[in-house]
């Protein structure tokens, strides 16, 4: 084939994903930007430039500022565990063991639930009194709470549900990791007469930090986009002490219509994630290689 | 001391099934309360009586038939999208020079961070413009052109010998020929992985077919269960948790005969 008719070709075969990418990707990650600096339209007037406006009001508004805290709050909450428990499955399952099949699928299970699902059985699991978390409480003689309604425990009984959703999905990248490396590292180690402590932390560990990095990409991600729970378990409250940023987004956007300020506050969601793509592509490309 | 004692295998063993026993705790109570009737919701007695009750009252409380056909359709409607565009991209990625190649790879794989859900304000004023509101395409459009399958595919092209292409084109295939006789049959593994992890991301997926459909004939199942359970019940635990699991059941059910395939794929999927 000439280059001439190479060009063609690969032109056309792109074409139908470029137009639909471009449509509903890079389109909206511009115009959001854009519809930023005006008014929101009404049915009377037309959207006005306001320069800097909308980013003004998001500096002074408190529930911007509740929404963005909880939000790393929730990162922190569900990262760290769920990886730690990640690699806790992973280590455990990786054995042999009786029933280990059976361990593995619990583990798993909740990854290929919907995440409203979960929410609904959750919700039932937190109700005051009546749910089995104030059932087993109340054996050690504990009062009821209400862990979703009280400003307190609502955004840690969210990160709950998150951590148990995902750890299971990050468990299973350890497990493959763990799975290739070699047994032999294992006798040299035991040669040099190494403690299991110390075989975790200066072999196994060292040696999953290509998938450690992947699953922390992952996770973070997750963490400002994966909202579902919310809208079932406390719709943000009480009193936003629950809200998230892609949450409170949804509100200002489809329950207030405030598209203009929708669009200034998913600009920062936008900043967030492209600090995570930097380290994505600055730190992770570099440092591991993929098999 | 590297080696465990058989007590610390017995302690991580017991450590091992205790946390999988914790893990399943969630779903083992709502089966406990769909399959008991509501005075047993929260009380543990063995010899509770069973019923069926709680499945059928669901069933005929909202019109889960029709989310299930729309929920099917949506996920369809994306899986066939995905495969056909992601297909053509990834060849022209994996074995075509045209000038701006590596600019638009750069270009797809932005949708790895900024996905149609985050910036789901700008994509609904888009297709409320083109008058799509509550429907089906509207659901399933953002989601056809995936950067995450035109990698996956892209990287499985690649490693596919030019000598078969070679072949192949002596025989008198031309480009299409050649991506429907060599490359496609050989990725095969890949597109049932894709296709697994698509269906299952799109059938549990809420946020932005919430924000697009108003109406029983367009709502996909999750949608509808959150309709269901936050208005329509009051609070039977029993009913919402049966509901819960209808909903849950094709892909739990799917997942739980094909569990080697659902982890495989997850595996393939995720490690790029």
């Amino acid at each position: 084939m000439n280059t001439r008719r190479q060009s063609v070709t690969g032109w056309l075969l792109l074409l139908p994903a470029a137009v639909l990418l471009a449509a509903f990707t890079h389109y909206p990650a511009l115009a959001t930007f854009w519809h930023s600096f005006f008014t929101t339209p009404r049915a009377n007037r037309s959207a006005r430039f306001v320069g800097l406006e909308n980013y003004e009001l998001l500096l002074e508004d408190p529930v911007f500022w509740t929404a963005l805290s909880n939000n790393a709050w929730y990162a922190l909450g569900t990262i760290l565990p769920s990886m730690a428990l990640a690699i806790v499955m992973a280590l455990w399952v990786n054995r042999q063991m009786v029933g280990r099949g059976w361990v593995r699928l619990a583990y798993f299970t909740p990854t290929v639930l919907p995440m409203i699902a979960v929410a609904n059985i959750w919700l039932f699991f937190y109700t005051p009194d009546y749910g089995l978390l104030d059932q087993v409480r109340s054996l050690w003689g504990g009062a009821p709470h209400n862990w979703l309604g009280s400003q307190e425990t609502a955004l840690g009984a969210v990160v709950a549900v998150a951590v148990w959703k995902e750890a299971g999905f990050f468990m299973i990248f350890y497990l493959a990791a763990l799975q290739q490396q070699s047994p032999e590292l294992r006798e040299a180690a035991a040669l040099e007469g190494c403690n299991r402590w110390q075989f975790f932390w200066r072999v196994t560990f060292p040696l999953l930090m290509p998938t450690t990095l992947f699953v922390l990409v992952n996770a973070v991600i997750n963490a400002f986009r994966l909202i579902d729970h919310i809208f079932i378990l406390t719709r943000g409250g009480p009193d936003n002490a629950s809200s998230l940023l892609l949450f409170y987004i949804y509100e200002v956007g489809f329950k207030f219509w405030d598209v203009s300020y929708a669009a200034a506050l998913t600009v920062v969601l936008l900043l967030v994630l492209a600090v995570v793509a930097l380290f994505q592509f600055g730190v992770l490309e570099r440092r591991t290689h993929y098999q | 001391m590297l080696n465990p004692t058989r007590f610390d295998n017995a302690l991580n063993t017991l450590g091992a099934w205790l946390l999988a026993l914790l893990w399943l705790l969630p779903l083992l109570y709502a089966v406990w309360s769909a399959i008991h009737p509501s005075e047993f919701s929260a009380r543990f007695d063995l010899l509770a009586p069973l019923t069926t009750d709680n499945f059928s009252k669901a069933w005929n409380a909202a019109p889960f038939p029709r989310y299930f056909l729309n929920t099917s359709a949506l996920v369809l409607a994306i899986l066939i999208g995905q495969i056909v565009l992601c297909t053509l991209a990834a060849y022209a990625f994996a074995r075509f020079e045209f000038p701006g190649k590596d600019i638009a790879f750069a270009l797809v794989l932005v949708q790895l961070m900024v996905m149609p859900d985050v910036v789901l304000v700008e994509n609904y004023r888009t297709l409320h413009r083109l008058g799509l509101v509550d429907t089906l395409s509207a659901m399933a459009l953002p989601y056809m052109a995936s950067a995450f399958g035109i990698f996956l595919l892209r990287q499985t092209f690649k490693t596919v010998p030019r000598e078969l292409e070679e072949a192949a084109r002596i025989e008198g295939c031309g480009s299409f020929g050649v991506l429907w006789r060599v490359y496609v049959p050989l990725a095969r593994p890949v597109y049932l992985a894709y296709a697994l992890v698509s269906v299952s991301h799109h059938w549990n997926n809420f946020l932005w077919p919430l924000v697009m459909s108003n109406s029983v004939e367009t709502r996909p199942l999750t949608v509808g269960l959150s309709v269901f359970a936050s208005t329509d019940q009051g609070i039977d635990w029993g009913i919402i948790n049966a509901a819960t699991l209808i909903s849950s059941a094709p892909l739990l059910l799917a997942f739980l005969l094909f569990q080697r395939q659902f982890v495989q794929s997850f595996l393939r999927a995720g490690i790029r």
